[in-house]
């Protein structure tokens, strides 16, 4: 076709090539160490190239950003924390933090309860997989193709004319107003019916990891609850709730990770106007837009500092697992 | 539960009220489920009818009153978006970002998931934790400095750059999911291997390799939905520099932007992004499933 297909052969071919000669000329290379070292350095040998790419694409250049983050917008001029006293002094930048916390809140509650209720709701039908796959399908799609479905479901004609958004038009049928949903700046609405987006698209994950948990539990366990005449609901709410809290508790850090990451969405359907911007979003504003890598950066960093806590709880939970194998 | 065990309680179905709670239970739930499924269908139904009208129809009345009875469905959009826009090249964009950045990443994550389950040496288990700490980390940290670098480089804007980014972002899930699965397998496997005489490499190609293909399966189909959905990277290392080179998911969000113009080609344009996603989801859905609960549950 053109020049381009001839690269993209050569890569897909050629790299995997490359990648397992390399692996066979370690053995070559090991021939010529002493035998006691091999197995020492064969290891450092098969860990090089994902080491290299660590480094080169994730932790060399989180150390530049938090470095970046103390200079101005010229790089090398050191400003001290001024790039972090204008986020905490900026009404513009306090939206976006506002807004990721909502985010954060609002999906994990949108997908973890929706996704429970799901979970626990297949699992006495004979339809399960079916409506799994429903559930579960818009996970499988971009977040731009999300945005741009829910965009004619948001959508809005002034008062009077026909109205071409889905929700508005279920809205004028019961002779409600139109609403403008994504303008609605009022306590943040607009920024929940942008998670509601995203709830659309996660919600499939949290209910296929509970339903897997769910399937997990004994069922002879809750045979003998409604034999001794426990109630569905306090099945559900003493045996099976608790059971499945740990789970829980995993989806919930992917699920937070997730949220402060969101950035496509706000980007597509709103661009952060209308007081809908994060810190995601806000951070690509600044550095690529305004320019301005000193506010840009300090805003990456935020972003991370957010984000450790969710990954200390991710590597404590990761060694108690270790500790069990 | 009452505590005088010696009355015998009437189980609650005996009861009419009872009963009646049961009947409603069982019907509840299809009724909720329908709710939840129709409610999950239509922003999608939505757009894929708007998807078939001509312009003046989405701007002047609902996609709902195209339907009953069905009037005016076409596919011209279709057709418009094509001759229109660069979606056709933007689609052949999007494969060729996406077939290499799904297939570098599982080479160097499976050599790296073979010497952390078997290999013995020291600041294993913390560089593997390490590994997973990686997981979080948030793209926006890592954009200026690498696009600084990739412009040094001569390479920005070039495929070669989001191959290389998307292999970095990529790997630590990558490894994490099969370092899980590898480190499962039967230990006595490798020590007989070993035991016969066979190399490391050996024992990485005829044995862990080929006993690792569901984790590999559900790795590729998430790594290249990961990088055929991404706007992000491609809008950063491509974007600026060469825009012809750009994937479908920034072109559309281009769209979106350039309002009024051609609001009849996003549902076609979106369609179009969304057919290989879908085709891949339901045709490998077990293992999509499979790499979830596997990367979530087990840990």
């Amino acid at each position: 076709m053109d020049e381009r297909l001839g690269t993209a052969l050569a890569v897909v071919i050629g790299v995997p090539g490359v990648l397992v000669g390399y692996i066979y000329l370690t053995e070559l290379v090991l021939r010529f160490a002493p035998d006691r070292r091999r197995s020492a350095i064969r290891p450092w040998l098969w860990l090089l190239p994902a080491l290299l790419f660590l480094f080169a694409f994730l932790i060399f250049p989180t150390i530049l950003t938090i470095l970046r983050s103390f200079q101005g917008a010229v790089a090398g001029a050191w400003v001290g924390l001024e790039n972090y006293s204008w986020f905490f002094g900026s009404p513009d930048a306090l939206i976006s933090l506002r807004n990721s916390l909502m985010w954060v809140v609002f999906l994990t509650l949108f997908t973890v309860g929706l996704g429970l209720l799901i979970a626990v709701l297949v699992d006495r039908v004979r339809y399960e997989s079916i409506a799994k796959s429903v559930i579960f399908v818009p996970l499988a799609i971009s977040m731009t193709a999300a945005a741009v479905i829910w965009r004619f479901m948001f959508d809005y004609q002034s008062a009077g004319s026909a109205q071409t958004g889905t929700l508005n038009g279920i809205l004028s049928a019961f002779g409600l107003g139109p609403i403008s949903f994504l303008q609605v700046e009022t306590l943040g609405l607009n920024t929940i019916f942008l998670v509601i987006v995203m709830a659309w698209m996660w919600t499939g994950f949290a209910m296929v990891i509970l339903s897997a948990a769910l399937k997990g539990i004994s069922t002879e366990l809750l045979e003998a609850a409604r034999v001794d005449g426990a109630t569905e609901w306090k099945v559900f709410r003493f045996i099976v709730f608790p059971l499945l809290l740990p789970t829980i508790a995993v989806v919930s850090t992917t699920i937070v990770i997730t949220a402060l990451k969101a950035f496509d969405i706000v980007y597509v359907m709103t661009n952060g106007n209308f007081g809908t911007q994060v810190i995601a979003s806000q951070m690509i504003k600044e550095s690529f837009i305004f320019g301005n890598f000193g506010h840009g950066s300090a805003l990456a960093v935020i972003l991370l500092l957010a984000i450790i806590p969710v990954m200390g709880v991710n590597i404590s939970r990761f060694r108690a697992q270790e500790a069990l194998r | 539960m009452t505590a005088t065990p010696a009355i015998v309680q009437i189980p609650a179905e005996r009861t009419s009220t009872g009963r009646l709670r049961r009947t409603a239970g069982r019907y509840g739930v299809h009724v909720v489920l329908a709710v939840l499924m129709i409610v999950w269908l239509l922003p999608t139904i939505g757009l894929l009818v708007n998807s078939l009208r001509n312009s003046s129809d989405i701007a002047t009345s609902g996609w709902w009153t195209s339907l009953f009875p069905p009037k005016g469905l076409t596919l011209d959009s279709y057709a418009a978006v094509f001759s229109e826009t660069d979606i056709a090249s933007g689609f052949i964009n999007s494969l060729f970002i996406t077939i290499p950045a799904t297939i570098i990443p599982i080479f160097v994550a499976a050599f790296a998931a073979y010497a952390f389950s078997w290999m013995n040496f020291p600041g294993r288990n913390l560089l593997f934790v390490a590994v997973v700490g990686l997981l979080v980390v948030p793209l926006q940290t890592t954009f200026i400095p690498i696009l600084q670098v990739f412009g040094n480089l001569g390479i920005a804007g070039q495929f070669l750059s989001v191959w290389l980014a998307h292999t970095g972002y990529g790997l630590p899930f990558a490894i994490y999911l099969l370092r899980n699965f590898m480190g499962s397998l039967p230990k006595e496997v490798f020590e007989s291997a070993y035991i016969d005489g066979a190399s490391p490499v050996t024992a990485f190609f005829r044995l862990a390799l080929p006993m690792t293909i569901p984790a590999i399966a559900a790795l590729a189909i998430f790594q290249f939905l990961f990088v055929w959905n991404d706007l992000l990277v491609a809008y950063i290392y491509l974007g600026a520099v060469r825009p012809e080179n750009l994937p479908m998911t920034v072109q559309i969000s281009n769209l979106v932007s350039s309002q009024g113009a051609g609001w009849e080609l996003l549902g076609p344009a979106a369609f179009i992004s969304m057919a290989l996603p879908l085709a891949v989801f339901f045709a490998l859905q077990r293992y999509f499933v499979r790499g979830i609960t596997g990367g979530a549950v087990k840990g």
